[in-house]
C-alpha cells in the first residue's frame, strides 16, 4: 500500500514536470503518452520481437557462460595446477568491462548476434567461475568426511555431495551472471545490433527524439529483468537452497 | 610477494601471450584485425608519449570521480535516512527497488537526450547508476547495526547525534564500503560504455570505439589494457586499503 | 578375542613452533560389543585418536586392527558421529541422510528407504523422515546422525562428543536413548567425551587421557548394572575416581 503511494507520488512529480511546459514534449512525454506508445508497440508485436531477440541473445550468452564457468570453476577447485593457471588470467581479465570488448568483437565478427552474445558471455562468465570455485572450496569438510565414511568416492562424492553443497554459491553466481548479462546485452545491442533488440530500439529512438519509445522500452527492460530476478531465480532458490535451509551460507 | 609466486602468476599470462603471438604471426587473420602484441605495445607507448592516452584516461577518470562523488554522497545520505527513519524508508524503498534492477545503460540514451552528449549527461548517469548499490547497502548496514550496541550507547548517555557518529556510522561501515565498491565498479562499467555512445571528444570508451572506424585494432587493445589496469587499480588500491584501515582492523571483516 | 586393537599409536603435528606430539604410544583394545569411553580435557588427543581409528588421519607409528585386519583409511566397517550438527547434508531429508551410506553401497531405493526408516524408528524419529535438517532441533539432528551412522550396519560406531553442544536436559535424554540403541544393536562403540558423568553412565570401560603429549593415564572398568542411576553412591564414586585421575598433577617424567 505504502509502496503504491510512493510510486504514485513519484509519478505525479514527473507528470507535473512533463506538463509544466518547461521542456519539449518530445523529450519529456507525459505518462499517458508513454503508456499509449507502450500499448501500441505491444499490440502490433514490435515490442515482442525486440524482447525476443534480446532474450535470445542474453540466454545464448548466459548458457555458454554458465557451462564454461561451472566446468572451469569446479576444475579450479579440484586441481591446484588448473587453479594456478587460470586465477591470474581471471584477475587480469575481470576488471575489464565487458562492453569495452564490444568494438573489438564488432570488428572481428561484424554487427549482429555473434558480437552481442560474446559480450554477454564475457560479462556473465566471471561470476559463474568465481562463485563455483569459491563454493566448491567452501564445502563443509565434515560433509566430505561423513560421505567418505559412508563409502562415497569419486563421481558419487562429486555429484551427491560436492555439487549440492556448492549449489547455493552456484545459484548466487547464476543470479549475478544474469544481472551482468542483462546489463551487457542492452549495452551491446546499442553498439552492435542492427535491427532488433530492446537496447537497439532505445538507442535508435534517440536519433528521432522519441522519448516515449525510450521510456516504454525502458519499462519492458525493467519488467523482464525484474521477472527473471524474482520469479525465475526466486523459484529456483525456493526449490533448492531455501528448502534445505542453506540460504545463509550463500550470502556469507 | 616472492619471486616464485610472481613467476607462477606470470606463467599463464606468458602462455596466453605466446598463443596470441603465434596466431597473429600465422597470417590466419589480417594483421589490421589481429595485431601482434609488440605492435599493441608500441601503440601503447606511442599514444602515451604523445599524451593522447593520458588525456583520454584523465577525462574518463574525471567523469568517474565526479559521478561517483555524487553517488557516494547522495547514496549514503539517502541510505542512512532510509535505515533510520520510517518515513524515508516508506517513500524511497519502492522507488529504489524498481530503479535498481533496470540496467543503468538502458537509461543512457534518455540521459544523453535530456542532459546533452557532453560531460553533464555521462556524469549524471554514472552518479545515478552508482547510487543504487550505495543506497541499498547503507540502508542494510544501518539495519544491521546491532540493537545491543545502540542500547549500550544510549545507557552510556549517547544522544542521537553521537549515536550516529560513534555507533551507527562505524557499525554500518562494512556495508557502506561494500556498497561504494559495488557502486564504483558499476559506474566504471557504465562510463566506458557511455563514452562509446555519447561520442564525447575524449575518453577511453570513445578512444576504443572511435578506433573501430579506422580498423585500428592495436589502438583498441591498448585502450582496453589501460581500462583493465584502471579497473584493477581502483579495486586493489582504493578499496582494499580503505577496508584494511577500518573494518578489517576492527575485526568486522576478514582481510 | 579383541574387536578393535590399537597398538602403540603415535601422531605428530607439524606446527609453526615445531613438531608437537598429538598422541604418543597409545595402546588399548576393545571386546566385541563393548562400550568404551575415552575421557580427557581438551587437547589431550582424544579426538585425534578417534580420527585415527576412523581412518581420517594416518598415525606416524603403530597400527589399528579391527576384527584382526589392519586398517588404513576409512571404510564401511565403521560408522562415525561428529559433534557438529552441520554434519548432516542440508540438501537431503532425514531419510535421505540416513539412506546415503546404503545408496553408496548400491542398495536399491525401496530397500534402503525401508532400512533407513527402521533406523529412524530406532532413534524415535520415524515421523520426521521427510523433514530437512534445518527444521529439526539439535538433539533431533544428532539422532539422525546416529541413525545415519548405523544404517549401513558397521561393526563399530565411533562418536566424537556427539551431545556436547546440546542443553543438559536434552543430553540426558540422548544418553538414555543411546544406551537403548546400543543394547538393541550390540555395536562396539568408541565414545569420546570430556564429560565424566556421561562416561560413567554409558561406558563398560573408561580410558582416561592426559595432554602434552596425549597418553593414556588410566583405565577404569565401570561395573554397574544397567540402566544406571546417576544419583547412586557407586555412580558418584566412579565419577570421583575419574576426576581424580584427570586432576592429579602429573609426576615428573
Amino acid at each position: 500500500m505504502k509502496a503504491i503511494l510512493s510510486i504514485l507520488a513519484a509519478a505525479a512529480v514527473y507528470e507535473v514536470v512533463a506538463r509544466g511546459g518547461w521542456f519539449a514534449a518530445a523529450l519529456v512525454p507525459t505518462l499517458p503518452a508513454v503508456a499509449r506508445t507502450l500499448w501500441a508497440m505491444l499490440a502490433d508485436g514490435t515490442m515482442a520481437g525486440h524482447a525476443l531477440s534480446t532474450l535470445y541473445r542474453v540466454f545464448a550468452g548466459l548458457a555458454l557462460a554458465a557451462s564454461f564457468g561451472l566446468v572451469l570453476g569446479f576444475l579450479m577447485a579440484r586441481s591446484r595446477a588448473v587453479e594456478r593457471f587460470f586465477l591470474p588470467l581471471v584477475s587480469v581479465l575481470m576488471p575489464i568491462p565487458s562492453l569495452a570488448w564490444a568494438p573489438v568483437f564488432i570488428l572481428w565478427f561484424g554487427l549482429g548476434d555473434t558480437a552481442t552474445v560474446l559480450v554477454v558471455f564475457y560479462a556473465a562468465s566471471f561470476p559463474m567461475i568465481l562463485n563455483t570455485w569459491t563454493g566448491a572450496r567452501a564445502v563443509n569438510p565434515l560433509w566430505l568426511r561423513a560421505a567418505g565414511a559412508m563409502g562415497a568416492r569419486g563421481a558419487e562424492l562429486f555429484w551427491k555431495v560436492i555439487v549440492p553443497a556448492t549449489s547455493p554459491f552456484v545459484i548466487t553466481g547464476l543470479r549475478l551472471a544474469f544481472q551482468r548479462a542483462w546489463i551487457a546485452v542492452v549495452g551491446a545491442e546499442m553498439l552492435a545490433a542492427s535491427d532488433f533488440g530492446l537496447g537497439w530500439v532505445i538507442f535508435d529512438a534517440k536519433e528521432f527524439l522519441n522519448a516515449d519509445v525510450m521510456l516504454a522500452s525502458l519499462a519492458v527492460i525493467g519488467a523482464i529483468g525484474f521477472a527473471f530476478e524474482r520469479l525465475a531465480f526466486g523459484a529456483l532458490e525456493r526449490a533448492t537452497v531455501m528448502r534445505w535451509g542453506m540460504v545463509r551460507a550463500a550470502k556469507a | 610477494m616472492s619471486a616464485a609466486s610472481v613467476l607462477r602468476a606470470a606463467f599463464p599470462l606468458v602462455v596466453v601471450a605466446a598463443l596470441w603471438e603465434i596466431t597473429a604471426h600465422s597470417g590466419l587473420f589480417p594483421p589490421r584485425l589481429f595485431p601482434p602484441l609488440e605492435e599493441v605495445a608500441a601503440t601503447l607507448a606511442r599514444l602515451t608519449a604523445a599524451g593522447i592516452l593520458p588525456h583520454h584516461a584523465a577525462e574518463t577518470l574525471f567523469r568517474l570521480a565526479a559521478g561517483f562523488a555524487i553517488a557516494a554522497f547522495a547514496g549514503v545520505l539517502l541510505g542512512i535516512a532510509m535505515g533510520r527513519y520510517r518515513r524515508a524508508e516508506d517513500l524511497l524503498l519502492p522507488l529504489v527497488s524498481i530503479g535498481a534492477p533496470i540496467p543503468g545503460l538502458a537509461y543512457a540514451p534518455l540521459f544523453l537526450l535530456w542532459f546533452g552528449l557532453g560531460n553533464t549527461g555521462s556524469i549524471i548517469l554514472v552518479g545515478f547508476v552508482a547510487m543504487f548499490p550505495v543506497i541499498q547497502n547503507s540502508w542494510t548496514g544501518v539495519k544491521a547495526v546491532k540493537e545491543i550496541w545502540i542500547r549500550a550507547a544510549q545507557t552510556m548517555g549517547a544522544d542521537e547525534r553521537r549515536l550516529f557518529r560513534h555507533v551507527i556510522l562505524p557499525g554500518a561501515l562494512p556495508y557502506i564500503l561494500a556498497g561504494m565498491r559495488l557502486g564504483l565498479a558499476q559506474g566504471w562499467r557504465i562510463l566506458v560504455a557511455v563514452e562509446m555512445l555519447a561520442a564525447v571528444p575524449w575518453g577511453l570508451g570513445w578512444l576504443i570505439f572511435g578506433a573501430r572506424e579506422f580498423l585500428n585494432t592495436d589502438v583498441m587493445l591498448a585502450g582496453i589494457a589501460v581500462i583493465g589496469a584502471i579497473g584493477l587499480a581502483l579495486e586493489r588500491f582504493v578499496f582494499q586499503r580503505l577496508e584494511r584501515y577500518t573494518v578489517v582492523r576492527w575485526g568486522m571483516m576478514a582481510a | 578375542m579383541h574387536h578393535i586393537e590399537i597398538r602403540n599409536v603415535t601422531l605428530v603435528y607439524d606446527t609453526p613452533n615445531g613438531r608437537v606430539p598429538g598422541v604418543r604410544g597409545v595402546s588399548f583394545a576393545t571386546a566385541p560389543s563393548e562400550f568404551l569411553c575415552i575421557v580427557g580435557p581438551s587437547g589431550c588427543g582424544k579426538t585425534t585418536l578417534l580420527n585415527i581409528i576412523a581412518g581420517f588421519l594416518a598415525p606416524a607409528e603403530g597400527e589399528i586392527r579391527i576384527g584382526g585386519k589392519a586398517v588404513t583409511g576409512y571404510g564401511l566397517d565403521r560408522g562415525i558421529v561428529f559433534q557438529d550438527f552441520a554434519q548432516l547434508f542440508p540438501w537431503r531429508t532425514a531419510l535421505g541422510n540416513v539412506a546415503f551410506g546404503l545408496e553408496m553401497k548400491g542398495v536399491p531405493k525401496a530397500e534402503r528407504e525401508a532400512i533407513a526408516l527402521e533406523q529412524l524408528r530406532l532413534v524415535k524419529l520415524e515421523k520426521f523422515a521427510g523433514a530437512y535438517p534445518h527444521h529439526l532441533s539439535g538433539g533431533m539432528q544428532q539422532r539422525v546422525a546416529i541413525a545415519r551412522a548405523l544404517a549401513y550396519n558397521p561393526a563399530v560406531l565411533l562418536m566424537d562428543e556427539p551431545f556436547a553442544a546440546l542443553d543438559a536436559l536434552t543430553r540426558d535424554e540422548m544418553q538414555r536413548l543411546l544406551a537403548e540403541v546400543w543394547r538393541a544393536t550390540r555395536k562396539t562403540v568408541v565414545y569420546v567425551t570430556h564429560n565424566v558423568a556421561e562416561a560413567v553412565y554409558l561406558a563398560d570401560r573408561v580410558i582416561v587421557m592426559t595432554p602434552h603429549p596425549g597418553t593414556i593415564k588410566a583405565e577404569v572398568p565401570i561395573r554397574l548394572p544397567r540402566p544406571r542411576d546417576p544419583l547412586s553412591v557407586e555412580f558418584l564414586d566412579y565419577q570421583k575416581q575419574l576426576l581424580r585421575h584427570l586432576t592429579q598433577k602429573e609426576e615428573a617424567r
